[in-house]
């Protein structure tokens, strides 16, 4: 499974460490909050909610670096908005799931 | 410049700002998560530079585009592909930068934004023209008008540049990267060190090439990304 990693803030950092320790104080406090609001509707089954919830997750799945799970992404948010279609749910919260991970020691 | 930046997603506004310091010309005068906070700065401030979210809550960037009388420069900043075509309807609008905002591209849109800010500039007394439509070569001791529209690649070739349009072929004495900083960016990318292309132009997309008329055009792994944010994915 691909893993998220720091390039995409590294290149913007160009070094400034402080800038890095912002950015991912950020995702580390957004993250959790904004995953929870997603379980929540999913589980209402407010599919569009869930949508909207999917699409600013999108960034932060892009910002640590997964291509493939921000096009997977991309495809869940278009599939509640326009179907309800939920088969992508497990994949999505693996990803987000693994980016806790990784942030969690940081 | 003063510029602000409206962005529901703190993580975009503290990314965007970071783009925004590495151009001195740019001031960041202030940050919003919400279009209507916004809208009441606005009132009271004036501003030649937004960077506006589209997808926000409630009141999307269109909508806040909308409310505005003599909106200043935009640049749309989106994790969406497919609003694109629409964001070019509003005539402020200069660039669309699709998430996540890589230092290069960014740095496109504000030279972008500094060419139409001059062109505006100096028509602001009379009707403002579009964007450049064409580009004038030098072909043979001619100067030849190539409208973008009719362009589908151009490749390096040495210290030449080969320009394929619709139904003809020009060699150019010329850079990949002298041309490229004449295309807009909207509609040309540079897929590999040796090819750029017209967006539009794509019959179909491969693992590392793409189609473009009878002409097979190699993606190299480090430009693959941003051609498939460019795309209109369904």
């Amino acid at each position: 499974m691909e893993q998220p990693n720091l390039n995409y803030i590294q290149e913007l950092s160009e070094g400034d460490k402080d800038f890095e320790a912002k950015l991912i104080s950020v995702l580390k406090k957004e993250l959790p909050l904004e995953f929870e609001e997603f379980q929540k509707n999913y589980k209402e089954k407010n599919f569009i909610k869930t949508a909207e919830n999917v699409h600013k997750l999108k960034h932060k799945i892009s910002i640590l670096g997964l291509t493939k799970g921000y096009e997977e992404a991309a495809l869940f948010e278009n599939d509640l908005k326009d179907y309800q279609d939920t088969k992508r749910y497990e994949s999505f919260v693996l990803v987000i799931k693994s980016m806790m991970d990784f942030l969690r020691p940081r | 410049m003063n510029c602000i930046i409206i962005d529901d997603d703190s993580a975009a506004r503290l990314i965007v700002s970071r783009l925004c310091s590495k151009h001195p010309q740019l001031n960041v005068a202030e940050e919003f998560s919400n279009a209507i906070e916004a809208i009441k700065y606005l009132n009271a401030n004036e501003v030649d530079v937004i960077f506006l979210d589209i997808h926000m809550p409630t009141f999307s960037g269109f909508d806040f585009i909308q409310t505005l009388k003599n909106p200043p420069k935009i640049i749309l900043t989106t994790s969406d592909r497919n609003f694109a075509l629409e964001a070019f309807e509003y005539p402020s609008v200069v660039d669309y930068l699709v998430k996540p905002i890589e230092q290069e591209r960014f740095e496109k849109a504000i030279q972008k934004l500094e060419r139409f800010t001059v062109k505006s500039d100096a028509s602001s007394s009379s009707d403002s023209s579009d964007e450049t439509k064409e580009l004038y070569v030098n072909v043979d001791r001619r100067l030849v008008k190539i409208n973008f529209s009719e362009i589908t690649v151009i490749e390096a070739k040495g210290d030449y540049i080969r320009i394929k349009t619709d139904d003809k072929s020009h060699i150019v004495h010329s850079t990949l990267k002298k041309i490229e900083d004449k295309l807009p960016s909207d509609i040309f990318l540079k897929v590999h060190r040796s090819y750029i292309i017209n967006l539009s132009k794509i019959i179909d997309i491969e693992d590392n090439s793409v189609l473009i008329k009878q002409d097979i055009i190699p993606v190299s792994r480090s430009n693959r990304s941003e051609l498939m944010k460019r795309l209109n994915l369904l």
